[in-house]
């Protein structure tokens, strides 16, 4: 048979060679029975917890309540705003940190060594206290008013929120600055760049790498951590749902409501920032690594058994 | 010959002014003494080989011209300027770094392990300096790049990534990033050292070219065939001192020192 005789439907002969191999795959037993009890379990919890006494028809009831919206949207909003303020901070200060500036380097050590070290909790109420020690709040030229109409809830939780986790995402932010290889600024400076223009075009962008998984862990954290500005006046999700709960006579159910709420929210946070870690990577590795879709694809396509076939 | 002695009073006089020049030049890494008095003189258009055993203080020396390290003691001068510090007078003044940057604009280099910018293509890495330190247009840096990579024989890897090159590539795209800031001397720091044996060729190519193109190449090299053949000086450091220095052709076939000898015995 020659290759020109080649039909597209018919199975093309094997070209004359080794016999491809067609071994038994190893069976994994393991994994059945594993799988069997873990199953096993999940079912039984999910049927206690049916069995309790939780009214779980209040759930689905007040799920799209539009107070519980409202207290999404706020939560989220506090998470995007509060993360900001961090990541912006936390680079600053690591900058700061890892410079040659005696001064800056200090102050950067002490915010760090303030805000990391105190409760994030104790730090929204010090901000909720603060005009006890500040009455009046006056930028000469650009404002003046007293400090309770300045200072209100909303910006009261962002800077507890936000300048806590800048001390955080700045150890991150440093960790990652460190992480890229020397010759890289080397490089950089063999060619003239400033220190500045290194740090922002050759070093920051290598950095990511490193920082943006650890920031999704801190972004995760942040949403959940949300919940204790209730404690500054702040109303969100975790605070609507704890209302609903009091007034509805459903406390318990509304817990598990903003559980789910607070699940569903960080799995979207979790894809997207599969993607951000994708486009870090473009450089770094040959090939990017699939996206969770094309994985599932592949996943489907190899789903059968092998049936002891390689090559065919 | 440019006539830049009228610019600077601290250089000896001379028909033109050597494109490096080190005077007695001291450097330690805390209590190592690394280089223990250099004194040499790369003349301009001329293709300067160091050689010598690891440890000997080549690579330090090269990286003390672009001012990557900075001297203890003598002097060390590029094209005429000393090299990280201003004199007025008989006071030394240390060069701001905005000011060291401006002369290292002029000083490419090369480096043993490339240090390509992994984040950026070929072309972006190439194009990256002239755009962000002279301020060239996005669109001619571009096409000047394309120019360079085409020069060093990659104009059709311009859009890959470092990681996706060889490592004779890499270090190609690394000499037209140095040569896109159209510098007057070029450094390079054991350029084929990280290379499969089958690579080097590629890029001794590219540097023998550039040499017949009239650059100012300092070259610290294990290469001697390239030393022998493209070089028009070549020094053999070791221990932190020179040893011998003169024509490549003379020092490598017929070497006077003792050190030299022993040295050229294993690596030749």
């Amino acid at each position: 048979m020659t290759d020109i005789d080649k039909t597209a439907g018919e199975q093309p002969a094997p070209p004359a060679g080794p016999e491809a191999i067609r071994a038994i795959p190893v069976r994994h037993y393991g994994r059945y029975v594993s799988a069997v009890i873990a199953i096993a379990l999940l079912v039984a919890i999910v049927y206690a917890f049916g069995q309790g006494q939780i009214n779980w028809h209040a759930v689905p009831d007040y799920f799209f309540d539009d107070r519980i919206m409202t207290g999404v949207s706020k939560t989220l909003l506090l998470t995007v705003l509060s993360m900001l303020i961090g990541i912006v901070g936390g680079i600053v200060l690591a900058v700061m940190r890892l410079s040659k500036n005696p001064v800056t380097s200090s102050i950067a050590w002490f915010y760090i060594w303030f805000f990391r070290g105190t409760p994030v909790l104790v730090q929204l109420f010090l901000w909720f206290n603060l005009g006890l020690v500040f009455r009046y709040i006056n930028l000469m030229p650009l404002y003046k008013d007293e400090w309770s109409n300045f200072m209100t809830p909303l910006l009261t939780a962002l800077l507890g929120l936000g300048l806590n986790e800048a001390a955080y995402m700045a150890e991150i932010c440093r960790a990652g600055l460190l992480a890229v290889d020397e010759g890289q600024t080397e490089a950089a400076h063999a060619l003239g760049m400033s220190y500045a223009k290194t740090l922002r075009r050759i070093v920051i962008p290598q950095a990511m790498r490193v920082i943006v998984p650890p920031t999704g862990n801190e972004v995760i954290n942040m949403l959940k951590t949300t919940s204790l500005v209730a404690a500054v006046q702040y109303p969100e999700l975790f605070r609507y749902a704890q209302d609903i709960g009091q007034n509805s006579g459903a406390p318990v159910e509304m817990y598990f409501l903003a559980a789910a709420w607070y699940l569903i929210m960080t799995s979207v946070l979790s894809v997207g920032q599969y993607y951000i870690e994708r486009y870090y990577a473009r450089g770094s590795s040959r090939q990017l690594p699939p996206t969770p879709w094309q994985k599932v694809k592949a996943n489907m396509l190899s789903l059968g058994r092998p049936k002891g076939a390689v090559g065919a | 010959m440019t006539d830049k002695l009228s610019k600077t009073d601290s250089v000896p006089k001379q028909s033109s002014v050597p494109m490096v020049k080190a005077e007695g030049v001291h450097k330690s890494f805390g209590p190592v003494e690394v280089l223990k008095g250099i004194d040499l003189e790369v003349k301009p258009g001329e293709v300067f080989c160091l050689i010598g055993p690891s440890g000997s203080g080549k690579s330090t020396f090269l990286r003390c011209i672009n001012h990557l390290e900075k001297i203890n003691a003598g002097r060390l001068y590029v094209d005429g300027e000393l090299v990280g510090y201003r004199q007025h007078g008989d006071k030394l003044y240390e060069l701001r770094d905005r000011e060291v940057a401006m002369k290292r604009r002029d000083i490419g280099m090369v480096f043993q392990r490339f240090n390509l910018f992994p984040h950026m293509t070929a072309a972006e890495n190439v194009s990256e300096a002239p755009v962000q330190v002279k301020g060239v247009g996005k669109a001619q840096a571009k096409e000047r790049a394309m120019q360079l990579l085409e020069r060093v024989g990659l104009a059709d890897k311009a859009g890959n990534y470092p990681s996706q090159l060889s490592g004779g590539q890499q270090q190609r795209v690394a000499i037209a990033r140095a040569l896109a800031m159209d510098p007057k001397l070029m450094l390079f720091d054991e350029p084929t050292s990280a290379l499969d044996p089958e690579l080097v060729g590629d890029v001794l190519d590219v540097m023998r070219d550039l040499a017949e193109s009239g650059m100012t190449m300092v070259v610290v090299t294990h290469e001697m065939g390239f030393a022998r053949e493209v070089g028009d000086s070549l020094v053999f450091m070791d221990g932190g001192v020179v040893v011998e220095s003169g024509h490549p052709r003379d020092v490598l076939t017929n070497p006077q020192h003792e050190r030299t000898q022993s040295f050229l015995s294993k690596v030749l």
